[in-house]
């Protein structure tokens, strides 16, 4: 296994209470160290600050006590060093598929014809030949998503973070999305942050599945995946996957009764 | 009867629309043609077609229309040069809000045409003093507007822009300002609209030439049938303006409707 790329040390976030009211601990200082080039998923039930511990990563929330080192130097703020991905469609409405794609490269003061040579080459990785002059609001949500991914991708990250990018699509879009992200992974080994409440996802998708507990949020398990690669959606249908499925899900359930209030 | 929120064909919406218009005309002249009203307060449609015939063809009045029309898109563009990057930097910058949004919210409260022997004291009853009119009653509207819709921004698309490496200018540049184009250009459109109800103001006092002083000119003569003229050719112009305006941000802003 190659170096540490990601260190999480000893990060916690506090949200100040509303209206007088008592502070939320999100995060409890939490420890986290990501090899290069692993795909890791974070899954948790809503609430238990995977999110939050995700935008830290990327430098849109401020941790209230520790800090993220990437490749040795601390995180201050966002940068194009760590791609993001959201659950939300943030294409800009604005801009064709193409110079969504192009966006951080253009940013970057990259020369035209290098950026469309890049643009070309993620295009066709996410299998959107021929939409490149569509805007946006012409795509359904699954190609909108894929777009996402090839404009962080396009920009050449460090890491790749992804904000639950799935959540919105329907069930068999999303199987058909996490394997063209796996396929992408399994060629450029990008190291990989994804964040999920989906368990079939998290152990289809990682080589190691973080496990968080709800309120506050903090690490329960760090549980290694060896299926081999590549992986066939069929996979999850083998006892391996199962039994690895049923693991995560007497863990998770024990987090989403407490969450809420079930005992 | 038809459902709510039910969608009408463009064929039966544009019988609808003139229909409409017809049932106003005939209420019209029903009234004083039938005798109803008295020929000195209002004019029938007929007199009114004849009174507006002679003053396009005898009194230049096509001179007052054009007049008008360039004091207005005057007093207008000025007051959208100023006010659209004002309004900007106000959305954008939370200081720069929390510095102008107070004084602007007080004067956009200010009533335009209450400035008008104001602002004859300043700028006499010259171009100058129209396009102030005009000016005053359009620019902290469109700077407060501007300021929201940019202050309304979608977080993410701002976010997502810095994790793809934009710097807090370009974030300005390339997300704020072309995510709220359209509804800027949708609020250029709304003002506009009030900006001329400003100009006739301006022009019922101290003036000699524009739409505006024809009406006070044709009050003192009784001549309602100009009158009326005057003020459906405003309504006309407002009505083309709003066409061509809708048009150019289609046009704009392909993406939005896409």
């Amino acid at each position: 296994m190659t170096g540490t790329i990601l260190q999480i040390d000893s990060v916690s976030r506090v949200f100040p209470g509303v209206r007088g009211g008592a502070p939320v601990r999100a995060l409890e200082p939490t420890n986290l160290q990501v090899a290069q080039n692993d795909f890791i998923t974070i899954l948790g039930p809503s609430g238990c600050g995977k999110s939050t511990l995700l935008r830290i990563v990327a430098g849109l929330d401020r941790p209230s006590g520790g800090r993220v080192l990437l490749n040795g130097r601390e995180i201050k703020g966002p940068g194009a060093d760590r791609g993001m991905v959201f659950q939300s469609y943030t294409l800009f409405p604005w801009l064709t598929i193409a110079e969504n794609i192009a966006y951080g490269l253009r940013e970057k003061g990259m020369p035209k014809a290098q950026r469309q040579e890049i643009v070309a080459s993620y295009t066709e990785k996410v299998g959107l030949l021929g939409f490149e002059n569509h805007y946006p609001k012409q795509l359904s949500g699954g190609m909108q998503q894929r777009t996402a991914i090839a404009r962080a991708l396009a920009n050449d990250p460090e890491i790749l973070l992804l904000d639950e990018p799935f959540g919105a699509l329907d069930n068999q879009t999303r199987g058909l999305m996490q394997e063209l992200l796996l396929g992408i992974w399994e060629r450029e080994r990008k190291t990989v942050l994804f964040v999920t409440h989906d368990i079939e996802e998290a152990i289809f998708l990682a080589s190691r599945v973080i496990v968080m507990s709800a309120r506050p949020g903090r690490i329960k398990a760090d549980i290694p995946v060896d299926l081999p690669h590549p992986r066939h959606y069929t996979m999850k249908t083998t006892p391996e996957f199962s039994s690895l499925k049923a693991q995560l899900t007497e863990e998770i359930r024990v987090e989403a009764m407490q969450a809420e209030g079930v005992h | 009867m038809p459902r709510p929120l039910d969608p009408v064909s463009q064929g039966t919406r544009v019988t609808l629309g003139v229909s409409f218009f017809i049932l106003f005309l005939a209420a019209w002249a029903f009234a004083t043609l039938g005798g109803f009203v008295s020929r000195t307060f209002l004019a029938d449609p007929i007199t009114m077609v004849q009174d507006g015939w002679l003053l396009l063809t005898r009194f230049g009045f096509l001179g007052d229309i054009g007049i008008t029309v360039w004091r207005v898109v005057g007093g207008f563009v000025l007051a959208a040069l100023v006010a659209v990057p004002l309004g900007i930097m106000m959305g954008a910058y939370k200081s720069f809000e929390a510095f102008l949004e107070p004084f602007v919210s007080f004067a956009r409260y200010l009533p335009a045409s209450a400035f008008v022997p104001l602002l004859i004291l300043w700028a006499g009853i010259g171009e100058m003093q129209k396009l102030l009119v005009i000016f005053i009653g359009s620019v902290f509207q469109i700077i407060l507007m501007v300021a929201v819709a940019v202050g309304n921004t979608r977080r993410d698309l701002v976010e997502a822009a810095y994790t793809l490496g934009s710097s807090d200018q370009g974030v300005v540049k390339r997300v704020l300002i072309p995510a709220n184009a359209p509804e800027i250009a949708e609020i250029l459109r709304l003002v506009l609209g009030w900006a001329w109800t400003y100009v006739i103001v301006a022009e019922l006092i101290g003036s000699s030439s524009g739409i505006g002083h024809m009406i006070i000119d044709s009050q003192a003569l009784l001549a309602t049938g100009q009158m009326i003229f005057g003020i459906i050719v405003i309504g006309v112009i407002g009505l083309i303006s709003d066409f061509l305006f809708k048009a150019l941000n289609r046009s704009l802003f392909p993406w939005r409707l896409a």
